[in-house]
């Protein structure tokens, strides 16, 4: 099914890879303004106190201190994510409501005069009873966290698809189970970091380290009062972010107003430990399932509740309880859905989004049930999923459309690449094997905030001599390789070699694009790079026939040389001018054909500069009901795995020893990229089914809070990872690709999870699976 | 406090410079001598992104303090690359797809230079034992072992 690409497709190597190699590439720490100022945020110690009284007098006098700002220096603006949840202050008004939240900003000569105004800041607090877990916060005397949000509850879903209960009526099998996670950080290894600078033209610029230049912009522009116009946010080089960088930061927010105040470049970083605070990553997760079958294994109906303990602020929650109900309706045909969802507040650190948003543990139960049925119906996992697995052109019960969906081409991969049949119940005792699937949209259907926007925009500029493009996009490049994507598409559009191409991105002065998140810039990025590209080839070639006489459908550009059909045509001219105008170069055209290079350089002779457009917005999507917007996408990727453990009786220790992932990406623009993500993908879904835990105290600090005690996963925990590439040819998305950044996580908890039950017979229901907890599942299960 | 002078060779040429007793090597060699390929993840010793070779051997630079490396001898990532030409391990990370956000980048290159130094021809073992103080959250690793063990061949055979 796969076309014949030039650049798509290939492994090229990434653009950005040489100058991160020898130290060039520049983070948002390595760049440095003359007379910047170090910011300092003071964060409540209390998990929930009211403020009384706050005293910055002190600080204020302190030698090397330039200014102090606390909630009555700011305008009172509520902001967050979703404009219908916003309920954050920058800076708390009289009532703090985790350890960590935001009560006062310094800007000092430097940071540790930054810090030890900090310090000298006083606030008389009055505690408040601190709710760490649901439970506590649903109780019937709980205080409200937030005076809007009655009885803590965040957000509520109820949906009903189909006819549950009438299709359990006609079922042979009803399987119920439950499942419980632990909060996790993103990890992402650059902490937070920004500088604000304010100019005399009025413009504010922020450099900062995060996924969405486009959603700071506004976030900073309303909390300021600033026009869009007058924020730019530049995004450098970027560490990793995987979610939690996909808002912005009160950093972002305080070294604003900081700079404004002070006319002087403002610089304010997390540290490791504000990095766990600030979080915004992955919800803990409760879920409870009941799943309906046929005796021959045809699911008929889910009956599903999820409680997420929240944190002190929405974030990205209300998306986050939605996904974690809609991402169910596929990728098996099963006609009848039932969600209640609810995100509770407690007084911990917001959870937002992360890799995999609001779906992974959702999947990780369902995935772990269907084991479980295909064990009482006496059939193979296997072949329980593809009984059940829908095709191309198939549509959810929730109006999720699979216009590609090579599912089943990756169970076949990670069935015959992982020795299953061999493997399946003949491995000796504590080894064990287990395979689950997944899948994920390819970029949300709609913006966070309600508009008709563009979800980007592209500008291609050819180089004035011809010899190149440059791509202006304001997307992320985070590390998951959208600069050298982009750069693919755009060489494949025109139709010249990838090393003509540059790209210039994460600037909002470059266009819109709503950022790295829900998978999205390969697919919407894409679209408009191509989109772009189709045009700025366009007007070359045009501008050529114009000169040679001849109809522009007679032209093509491949491999940087144009394709003149329909017999000969004298181009002599033209060189001869392109010659002349370089005399004593030495790189004169010399091939048969007439070069890009010559034909844009005549185009920009005739024209002006070249400039191209692009833009992307899905169409419309989905169904009506209430919520549809969450999990509608253009496209989705989906993936299955196979896990193969150890697990020692002795020590509960669980050991992964191979891991056989296949994901459908539609169609690869870099096949290596494609393969990182999916590794990328198994190492952090490892790290959460088996070690990832944010941990509390009882006055809700975070015990835990480094990347020495939070335990991510070193290359000795990673077992050997085989990838293998499916490719459905995804009609729409550009080339025919669609995501792997998230979808690639969803099959590893699950797979893992089957896999130790396939080694010990337990049905674990709660991770991280620690030694400790395997072991004592194992006594338990000896005792019985 | 004041300042003390020190004076190190880093990436082969002789350097002075004035710290604070307390300042860190990452601090001098990023704040001082402006090398900021040492990246700064963590500052605790936790996530091996400020590693830097120290008289042959790998040291989070978070760690150590300035006036240790008096009189010593550092190689940061600048250190690598002759002129424009990568050094073969920095080649073979970028070949391999070794390098994603590429915060741990050279912290990575670095213990993964001393290794070979130490190993030329390390299995694959010795390889993830030497970069298991080094994070990283992006890549699961796997490409960057293969980095490792291709530019471990090319190396050896010139
Ligand atoms: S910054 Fe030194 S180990 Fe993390
Ligand atoms: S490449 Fe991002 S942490 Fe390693």
């Amino acid at each position: 099914m796969s076309r014949q690409f030039d650049v798509i497709g290939s492994r090229a190597p990434r653009k950005d890879a040489p100058n991160k190699s020898t130290g060039k590439a520049q983070y948002i720490e390595d760049i440095t303004f003359p007379g910047e100022l170090a910011g300092a945020l003071l964060q409540s110690p209390h998990a929930h106190a009211k403020i009384l009284d706050i005293d910055t007098s002190k600080a204020l006098a302190l030698p090397g201190v330039v200014a102090v700002l606390t909630a009555k220096d700011v305008p009172e603006v509520k902001y967050g994510v979703s404009p219908a949840r916003y309920d954050e202050n920058l800076f708390a008004m009289d009532r703090v409501r985790y350890v960590g939240d935001e009560i006062a900003a310094v800007a000092a000569v430097d940071l540790p005069t930054a810090l030890k105004a900090v310090e000298l800041i006083q606030v008389e607090y009055e505690p408040l009873p601190v709710l760490l877990t649901v439970e506590e916060a649903t109780a019937n005397d709980a205080p409200w966290i937030h005076e809007e949000y009655p009885d803590n509850i965040c957000a509520q879903v109820e949906q009903e698809f189909g006819d549950v209960e009438a299709a359990f009526a006609q079922c042979d099998l009803i399987q119920e189970g439950s499942f419980f996670s632990k909060r996790q950080d993103g990890a992402f290894i650059e902490p937070n970091q920004c500088v604000a600078l304010m100019g005399h033209d009025g413009v504010l610029t922020l450099h900062s380290s995060t996924q969405v230049p486009h959603y700071v912009q506004r976030t900073v522009a309303m909390v300021t009062g600033l026009g869009m116009s007058q924020v730019r946010v530049v995004k450098p080089y970027v560490g990793g972010g995987f979610g939690p960088k996909a808002s912005a930061t009160p950093i972002d927010l305080a070294a604003s107003f900081l700079a404004i105040r002070t006319g002087r470049p403002v610089r304010m970083a997390y540290t490791r430990e504000q990095v766990f605070l600030f979080s915004r990553a992955r919800h803990g997760f409760t879920h409870h399932m009941k799943i309906g079958a046929k005796k021959d294994g045809t699911l008929m109906a889910l009956d599903h509740q999820a409680t997420l303990d929240g944190g002190a602020y929405s974030s990205f929650g209300i998306a986050t309880v939605y996904y974690a109900g809609s991402l169910l309706g596929g990728p098996y045909k099963l006609p009848n859905m039932r969600y209640a969802g609810r995100r509770v507040f407690t007084n911990k650190p917001a959870c937002g989004a992360q890799r995999g948003h609001g779906g992974v543990i959702a999947r990780a139960l369902f995935e772990q049930q269907l084991d479980i049925i295909a064990e009482k119906l006496g059939m193979d996992p296997i072949e329980l999923r593809l009984k059940n697995m829908m095709e191309t052109g198939d549509v959810t019960c929730n109006d999720l459309a699979m216009s590609s969906l090579g599912m089943k081409e990756c169970i076949e991969a990670v069935k015959s690449g992982s020795g299953w049949g061999e493997k399946k119940g003949k491995l000796p005792p504590g080894k064990g094997i287990g395979m689950a699937c997944g899948f994920f949209v390819s970029g949300a259907g709609y913006p966070i905030y309600r508009s008709e926007t563009y979800h980007c925009t592209i500008m291609i500029k050819a180089d004035e001599d011809g010899g190149g493009i440059t791509v202006y996009t304001a997307s992320a490049e985070i590390g998951q390789g959208s600069d050298t994507t982009m750069a693919m598409i755009a060489a494949e559009a025109v139709g010249i070699p990838l090393e003509q191409v540059r790209v210039k991105s994460g600037d909002t002065d470059f266009g819109i694009d709503l950022g790295a998140y829900s998978s999205r810039t390969t697919l919407m990025t894409g679209h408009a790079t191509k989109e772009a590209g189709d045009n700025l080839k366009a007007m070359v070639l045009e501008t050529l026939a114009g000169e040679l006489g001849i109809q522009a459908a007679r032209l093509d550009i491949k491999n940087g040389l144009i394709k003149i059909s329909g017999g000969p045509v004298d181009f002599s001219a033209i060189r001869t001018g392109y010659i002349k105008e370089h005399r004593g170069w030495q790189d004169q055209p010399q091939s048969q054909e007439l070069t890009f290079r010559e034909a844009a350089r005549l185009a920009y002779l005739r024209r002006g500069t070249l400039v191209a457009t692009g833009k992307y917005k899905p169409p419309v999507l989905g169904g009506k009901y209430k919520g549809a917007t969450v999990g509608t996408s253009p496209a989705y990727g989906c993936s299955a795995q196979v896990a193969e453990v150890n697990v020692d009786f002795e020590t509960g220790q669980i050991i992964v020893e191979r891991v056989t992932d296949a994901h459908d990406c539609g169609q690869a623009v870099n096949l290596t990229s494609v393969e990182a993500q999916m590794q990328g993908s198994v190492s952090m879904g490892l790290g959460e089914a088996l070690f990832e835990e944010v941990k509390f105290d009882a006055q809700g600090r975070i015990i835990n809070a480094s990347l020495g005690e939070y335990h991510i996963p070193t290359v000795m925990d990673m077992p050997e990872v085989r990838c293998i590439v499916v490719e459905s040819g995804e009609p729409n998305g550009p080339f025919g690709a669609k995501e792997v950044g998230e979808g690639a996580i969803m099959p590893t908890i699950p797979a893992i999870l089957n896999a130790v039950r396939n080694a010990t017979g337990l049905v674990l229901e709660e991770t991280p699976l620690t030694p400790e907890r395997v072991y004592q599942a194992l006594k338990k299960q000896k005792g019985a | 406090m004041s300042k003390l002078a020190i004076s190190l060779t880093v990436n082969g040429v002789q350097r002075q410079a004035l710290v604070e007793p307390n300042q860190t090597l990452t601090s001098l060699l990023r704040d001082e001598l402006n090398l900021t390929g040492t990246k700064h993840g963590c500052g605790v010793g936790d996530c091996g992104c400020c590693t830097v070779i120290l008289d042959g051997e790998t040291v989070n630079s978070c760690l150590v303090l300035a006036v240790q490396a008096q009189g010593r001898e550092v190689m940061t990532i600048e250190g690598l690359a002759q002129g424009i030409r990568l050094h073969p391990l920095q080649q073979a990370f970028v070949d391999h797809g070794a390098i994603q956000c590429g915060f741990c980048t050279p912290g990575m290159i670095l213990s993964a230079k001393a290794l070979l130094d130490r190993t030329p021809q390390p299995t694959r073992a010795e390889i993830t034992k030497g970069l298991s103080g080094n994070l990283c959250r992006c890549t699961g690793y796997e490409k960057i072992v293969e980095a490792v063990q291709d530019a471990a061949g090319k190396m050896e055979r010139g």
